[in-house]
């Protein structure tokens, strides 16, 4: 019972002329919300090139892809849930145990790097088997069961460690010292240029995947509508189950980098890279007008971010002011990306 | 209080026009409370387009409206109220909130507008005035529950009680049996029952003529936004009604279906959801055209879902193309051969926000795959020709389908399935919302269908369309298939009958 007659007549009214009267300003929005990223990158590069001495040198560029390689990662997690109209929060978690567990498994049972990592790997599959149950069987609306889980895992790697940090040598229960030690072949895993390789490989790969092989158009099916997608036939449960395993492993692929990086596992280590993956993915939604969440997009949303942090360091802004400008730049995406939508 | 006169409502001459179509063309209406007034008529008839004028829904009308002989103006809902005209619209879930209790739903006017400056609510009242209204219906609901735990009868039940927990004179029900077992029915009968006897009004939208003629006292009928006929429902036969609905028997312009092949097609028995369709066996030939003809709410959609595994059903022994068919869910029942158009193109039918192109390739993608891989140039190929057999109007296939419009999104929507070339085709209301010319395409391409060897199930309400298209047909009516009938030897007449409720 609500008067929509008269919007209807408005909107007929306004409808036709709206598109023919701004043509200019239509073309150059579609423009902006194309390659309005890369053109705030470009900018910002430029800024930060000018009042700089050593932002543009060789070596802050190859540290700001550096820097981003594990946000990137774990973004690219989150991209794939959001591709099928999920979101997995638990990411962040997820990192902080794959540090744990890769750590402890190298340091606590003295084994390779590739069984560390392997092992690794399988148990973020399993994490991702257990959102994907929560999500698609018990039907928990997805973030709502990713925040339950991001407690739960953080809480099991906390459990796993006892609460405090792995390192090499440290003191056992026994009273014995651990006897394993991290590997090269680890250590090389968080070191330019293995960890920028790795970063672009993923990137690459789950960009192929989405644009070139079937299930990666099944998932933006599922993701678009998934009413229309599962009458089409597309065993939607199948693939939703698929995104959240490959959500975990890219998560704890990121992890198994950050304890390369570090060193050793500490408590929580892997939290901090949550909100600035979500961001990543959902900046990304713009590039080259897709709309959609990509690998390709999540990876300059996070090179946004990188040379955001990197410059804003480099021009002496404090770091505790610098969620300021991330956040704002945030807003300043998903403005975008949700205009975009309701034009 | 039954000893004041009734007093009477007079509709008159009421029109009302949308863009592209006169929906009302002065149409008369006139009732007393104590009465309860049956308004039937096809779909699209204007039944409740006039109940929306009534209830202040429709500001634009023109026309006058009286009550006992003087004229009044209801242009917003809240002018209908006011003058104790209150309509039960036939989704109660869009007026209920779930999670508040019974008693606040009922109350939930009052709650809202009717606390003045007031910032406490006065509960006790609240709850005492609720159980007043529910226990004048006779109904015993626990106030406290929440209503989300309610059943779909008792829902209308809190919505009524609603309607009367203000100072109702008239109360509208659009459709209130559609959904309802039978006990629930008699439930809601004996209901209003106790209402007219307090003298209220009541006005009754329904096109199931038995339950009609059940409660209704009188009985008007509207075809095309016009007013036809009014009489006493004991006076009017269910078939009087169907031909005042029809208007006089219709010249058959039906464009010839070719004779069936009739080979083994596609044969179901005891289809059951155990909601909305029970036990319909069903059979269609190869290369035959089977129609689905029911009113809206009679199940044909479900029984279309149903069949597609799309939801909870069984059924006792399915046979597609000789071999058994397995209801499970849609991704096996493509696999199967089956294809649905659903009747909610733009939520089911089609990804708006996907290219014309992915939405044509969306059921058959591995056949444009060499693995997993998408064979771009092959995808294209076969989405531009079938883009043109269809004539498709669209700049380029990788335009968004939310830019085209209803017909071509509605040829987007077969395309799919042509392209996956399927055995069973399962048409639910393909030509709602489409212009003429796409629905002639749309005819076309069905008996290509038929002509093909496919099996082929029209399921619609427009019982022309059906009579010109199917070479036999099934009535449904209740979940049920009422009658099934041969298109060459029957009427419309004679399927609305069935469709009503005749037997």
């Amino acid at each position: 019972m609500r008067p929509a007659d008269g919007e209807a007549q408005a909107s007929t009214v306004v409808a036709p002329d709206a598109p023919a009267r701004r043509p200019r300003a239509r073309e150059a929005f579609q423009l902006l919300y194309r390659w309005g990223t890369l053109l705030t990158i470009g900018l910002l590069v430029i800024f930060f090139g000018l009042v700089t001495r050593s932002f543009l040198a060789p070596s802050n560029l190859v540290n700001i892809l550096r820097s981003i390689s594990i946000v990137t990662v774990i973004a690219i997690g989150v991209s794939i849930s959001l591709a099928v109209g999920g979101f997995d929060l638990s990411v962040g978690s997820v990192a902080s145990l794959a540090d744990a567990v890769v750590i402890s498994v190298l340091i606590w049972w003295g084994r390779g790097a590739a069984t560390a990592v392997l092992a690794t790997l399988a148990a973020c599959l399993l994490v991702g088997a257990v959102n994907a149950f929560l999500i698609v069987r018990l039907r928990i609306p997805d973030m709502l069961a990713t925040l339950a889980s991001l407690f739960v895992f953080q809480g099991v790697a906390m459990t796993y460690t006892h609460g405090g940090s792995i390192t090499a040598n440290m003191m056992m229960e026994d009273g014995s010292t651990a006897l394993g030690r991290l590997a090269p072949a680890f250590n090389a895993l968080g070191q330019v240029p293995t960890i920028i390789v790795i970063m672009v490989v993923a990137v690459a790969l789950v960009q192929a995947f989405f644009t070139f092989t079937k299930y990666g158009r099944y998932m933006y099916m599922v993701g678009g509508n998934p009413e229309a997608a599962r009458l089409a036939g597309v065993p939607t449960g199948r693939y939703r189950t698929a995104a959240y395993l490959g959500s975990a492993v890219f998560a704890g692929l990121g992890g198994v980098l950050l304890a390369s990086r570090i060193g050793s596992s500490q408590v929580n280590a892997g939290s901090a890279y949550l909100m600035d993956a979500v961001a990543a993915a959902y900046i990304g939604y713009s590039l080259g007008g897709s709309g959609k969440p990509n690998a390709f997009g999540t990876f300059i949303g996070a090179i946004l971010i990188g040379v955001l942090q990197n410059g804003l360091v480099m021009v002496s802004v404090p770091y505790y002011a610098m969620d300021i400008v991330k956040g704002a730049v945030l807003a300043l995406a998903l403005t975008l990306t949700y205009v975009k939508k309701h034009a | 209080m039954p000893s004041t006169p009734p007093t009477a409502l007079e509709m008159r001459a009421i029109s009302i026009a949308f863009p592209g179509v006169q929906a009302l063309d002065r149409v008369d209406f006139h009732t007393t409370t104590g009465l309860a007034h049956a308004l039937v008529g096809a779909n699209g008839a204007g039944k409740s387009t006039l109940m929306k004028v009534l209830a202040g829904a429709h500001a634009h009308y023109t026309g006058t409206i009286s009550l006992d002989g003087r004229p009044v103006s209801i242009r917003s809902p809240r002018d209908a109220k006011a003058l104790g005209i209150e309509v039960v619209y036939q989704e109660v879930d869009t007026a209920l909130v779930p999670y508040l209790s019974v008693a606040e739903n009922v109350m939930l006017d009052q709650l809202v507008n009717g606390m003045g400056g007031r910032v406490l609510v006065d509960w006790r009242g609240v709850r005492r005035r609720a159980r007043a209204a529910l226990d004048d219906l006779g109904v015993a609901l626990d106030l406290e529950a929440p209503v989300s735990g309610l059943a779909l009868a008792q829902k209308q039940m809190v919505l009524i009680a609603r309607a009367l927990s203000r100072s109702c004179r008239f109360l509208v029900l659009d459709e209130p049996t559609a959904p309802l077992s039978g006990t629930e029915t008699a439930e809601l009968f004996r209901a209003l029952r106790g209402l007219l006897a307090r003298d209220i009004g009541v006005i009754f939208i329904s096109h199931r003529l038995p339950e009609v003629k059940q409660i209704c006292d009188e009985i008007t009928v509207l075809r095309d936004g016009r007013h036809v006929a009014r009489g006493r429902a004991a006076d009017l036969s269910p078939a009087d009604i169907v031909e005042h609905m029809l208007g006089r028997r219709l010249a058959e312009a039906s464009p010839a279906s070719p004779p069936p092949v009739a080979g083994e097609g596609f044969e179901v028995k005891g289809l059951t959801d155990h909601e909305k369709v029970f036990d319909v066996d069903l059979r269609v030939g190869a290369g035959e055209i089977v129609g689905l003809a029911g009113l809206v709410g009679a199940g044909k959609t479900e029984l279309c879902k149903a069949l597609f595994g799309a939801t909870r059903a069984s059924c006792r022994e399915a046979r597609l193309f000789g071999r058994p068919y397995r209801l499970a869910d849609p991704h096996r029942a493509v696999r199967q051969g089956l294809a649905l158009v659903p009747e909610e193109r733009r939520r089911e039918g089609v990804l708006v926000d996907e290219s014309v192109a992915t939405n044509l390739t969306a059921a058959s993608l591995g056949s444009f795959c060499s693995g997993p891989f998408l064979r771009g140039g092959r995808e294209r190929r076969a989405a531009a020709e079938m883009i043109s057999r269809l004539a498709i109007r669209t700049p380029h296939a990788r335009q968004m389908v939310a830019h085209l419009s209803g017909g071509n999104q509605q040829k987007v929507a077969v395309g799919k399935w042509l392209l996956a070339d399927a055995l069973l085709y399962v048409f639910d209301e393909p030509t709602k919302g489409i212009d003429v010319g796409a629905k002639r395409d749309m005819f076309e391409l069905i008996q290509q269908l038929a002509a093909a060897g496919k099996a082929v199930l029209y399921a619609s309400c427009d019982f022309g369309e059906i009579l010109g298209i199917a070479h036999r047909l099934y009535v449904l009516y209740g979940g049920r298939v009422a009658r099934e009938l041969e298109a060459a030897r029957t009427t419309e007449e004679e399927i609305l009958f069935y469709a009503t409720g005749g037997r």
